[in-house]
């Protein structure tokens, strides 16, 4: 959550990214890497395997900034990265899961 | 027919495959039994370099020359650490190399075993794709698959990293995968070529902007073809130089920080601005806010992250530039732009690149137009990294893709030397001209034996200002204290040192004829060392200040 307090990031834009990827090991630092390396900071990660575990989908909960486009970009040209798709910050996947992250 | 071979032998194989013939490495405890598999090779020869970062570009000299994917080794820890800045360079300036570092046994990963560390973690920010590789079978997809990576759409470094268990155990092999190679790219889209078209033969003071993607797509003539089709004045980044001959009447040289005053001049007034495989680097555009203000923008690129990512695109097509290129040329009307050409003109013959000394060959300007006229367009020029760097770039009669080999994004000392071997190397019915600074050369000085081994048709040329010019210049040009830690008060007598390595050395300085010194030494075949002395106060120029606008140039009436 870096400097920002939780409810000072909730009051940011956001967005989330549904990211299809193959499975070895490591595509999840190639991912983050993305981000972290541009200072861009991820507000949540969810990953699991999907169907017989040779994909996985990466869910990332992100601040929408004015290079999310780039960012976007940057995650399609991965080569483990099969696709990217992007919701409104409304979408179930981390809503359904505030429950456990309650203090 | 099945085959029982080691992972060691298998990747040797799958590299025979591949049609790998020359190669690049360090040997090391983690990649022994590789090298015992290479020994069994009879088609792939290898040169032993002196250190790892020289094997990373003695492989970027090969690719740089050849266009295809060139491969070095290193062990595991320092080796692989050592093998890191070369990678890096690669990765900036889009150079396809497979890079295949040894690791210490899997059982062994993350114990901290000796000459461990995390490969595949340090490379994963200066890579295009990384592999560790954990089983033997698995390097029947993967050595392929790093290959077709590394040669396909943007090119760039692919770095597999291989426990030495993975290389001992043996396997059955029933089929061979098929050699990895470049994967075609989707078509330009029409309707944007169209637009492209239409923008072209609307503009009244368009300007070409070609990029280092025009290199690497071989597409070097269709650029041309359009720039002459329709009259437009081409500007080129550093990685570009020799995609358009710079003494062509449509070429306005290198633009950018140290580039010609006309260049940066005429894309000011341009109100098109069609870049080709150009990525508006920083050193490039100058402040982004102040480049090309009144232009629209074509830009065609071989991936999607580049459009935008700078400056928004009017029309975006994102393709092989070839293909984009020879599909664009007939939908681009004929065009004499007398005009916007006229003026052209005009801006080069009021702000030209300034030249002073020409015809001085003891002055740095000098030396390289005589250097230049001891050789043919045939020869490859290499540079290391510094004012020298920019000075060839502005002075030398650049005429032919990949004649020029530099640093340009990552801009690495030391690049120079080893770069050089790997070009003649690979090209070895070619000269090979390195230019360099005593400060880079000092970098990466242990491969002047390598070319002594390899007999390399290599002539350095060393400009000696007993200092680091880039750094002296910015420190005197905009640091209060001036120039600090960037004069040498003890410098190495360096042809004394070029001859202990095994090459033959000339001091120019002591020469009573110095354009005779230098036809003697590129008339003898094999590696040797020039050296000559230059004033340490001299800048490039012009330079426009970091940050600063395009237009802003310090220098450039001098």
């Amino acid at each position: 959550m870096n400097a920002l307090t939780r409810n000072e990031s909730r009051a940011l834009a956001r967005a989330v990214l549904q990211i299809d990827v193959a499975n070895p090991p490591g595509v999840m630092s190639h991912v983050v890497g993305l981000f972290s390396r541009r200072a861009y900071n991820v507000e949540g990660i969810l990953c699991l395997p999907v169907g017989d575990g040779r994909l996985s989908r990466i869910w990332l909960l992100v601040n929408e900034d004015q290079r999310l486009p780039q960012m976007i970009r940057q995650l399609e040209k991965l080569e483990d990265v099969a696709s990217v798709r992007r919701h409104h910050a409304e979408h179930a996947v981390f809503a359904e899961l505030e429950e456990f992250f309650r203090p | 027919m099945t085959e029982t071979l080691t992972g060691a032998q298998l990747t040797v194989r799958l590299l025979e495959r591949q049609g790998v013939r020359l190669l690049t490495g360090y040997p090391g405890g983690a990649i022994l039994p590789i090298y015992d598999a290479l020994g069994e090779s009879t088609v792939i020869r290898h040169v032993l370099p002196r250190h790892e970062q020289g094997a990373g570009f003695i492989a970027q000299g090969m690719a740089r020359v050849s266009g295809e994917v060139a491969v070095c080794l290193a062990s595991s820890g320092p080796s692989a650490t050592n093998l890191l800045t070369a990678i890096a360079d690669a990765k900036l300036d889009s150079i396809p190399l497979v890079a295949i570092t040894g690791q210490v046994p899997r059982a062994m990963i993350g114990t901290d075993a000796f000459q461990e560390v995390d490969v595949y973690g340090l490379s994963l920010p200066i890579t295009k794709h990384n592999f560790l590789v954990s089983s033997t079978e698995e390097l029947l997809e993967v050595i392929p698959r790093a290959f077709a990576i590394a040669a396909s759409g943007r090119p760039g470094p692919v770095l597999i990293d291989i426990p030495k268990d993975v290389q001992t155990r043996a396997i059955e092999i029933a089929d061979w995968p098929e050699p990895g190679c470049r994967r075609p790219v989707a078509p330009a889209d029409g309707m944007a070529l169209t637009e492209a078209a239409a923008l072209i033969g609307a503009a009244r003071r368009p300007i070409l902007y070609l990029g280092g993607g025009v290199i690497h797509a071989g597409a070097s003539r269709l650029a041309l073809d359009l720039a002459e089709k329709a009259n437009l004045p081409t500007v080129m980044t550093l990685m570009a130089l020799g995609a358009m001959p710079v003494d062509h009447r449509l070429s306005l040289g290198m633009l950018g920080m140290h580039g010609a005053p006309c260049a940066n001049l005429a894309r000011e007034e341009c109100d098109l601005l069609i870049a080709v495989g150009a990525r508006f680097d920083d050193r490039a555009t100058g402040k982004v806010a102040a480049f090309c203000p009144q232009a629209k923008i074509v830009h065609i690129d071989i991936h999607a992250a580049e459009l935008d990512k700078i400056k928004a695109a009017h029309v975006g097509i994102v393709a092989d530039l070839g293909e984009a290129l020879a599909r664009l040329l007939p939908l681009v009307p004929e065009n004499p732009r007398s005009a916007w050409n006229e003026r052209v003109d005009a801006l080069k013959t009021a702000h030209p690149q300034p030249l002073p000394e020409l015809a001085d060959p003891r002055s740095h300007f000098g030396l390289i137009r005589c250097v230049a006229a001891c050789v043919d367009d045939t020869a490859i020029v290499v540079t290391d990294v510094g004012q020298h760097q920019m000075w060839v770039a502005q002075a030398y009669p650049l005429r032919r893709p990949r004649q020029w080999l530099t640093s340009g994004g990552l801009g690495t000392m030391g690049f120079g030397v080893p770069t050089a071997i790997g070009a003649a190397l690979a090209a070895p019915e070619r000269t090979v001209v390195c230019f360099t600074g005593d400060g880079s050369i000092l970098m990466n000085i242990q491969e002047l034996v390598t070319a002594a081994e390899v007999q390399a048709n290599l002539k350095i040329v060393l400009l000696d200002n007993a200092a680091l010019g880039l750094v002296h210049q910015q420190q005197t040009m905009f640091y209060g204290q001036g120039p600090v830690a960037s004069t040498f008060q003890v410098l190495p007598d360096f042809t004394a040192a070029a001859r202990a390595f095994g090459i033959a050395a000339v001091d120019l300085d002591a020469a009573a004829n110095p354009l005779a010194a230098l036809a003697d030494a590129f008339a003898r075949p094999g590696p040797c060392l020039i050296h000559a002395r230059i004033d340490a106060q001299q800048k490039v120029y012009p330079m426009v200040p970091p940050g600063a606008a395009n237009r802003d140039m310090i220098g450039a009436q001098a």
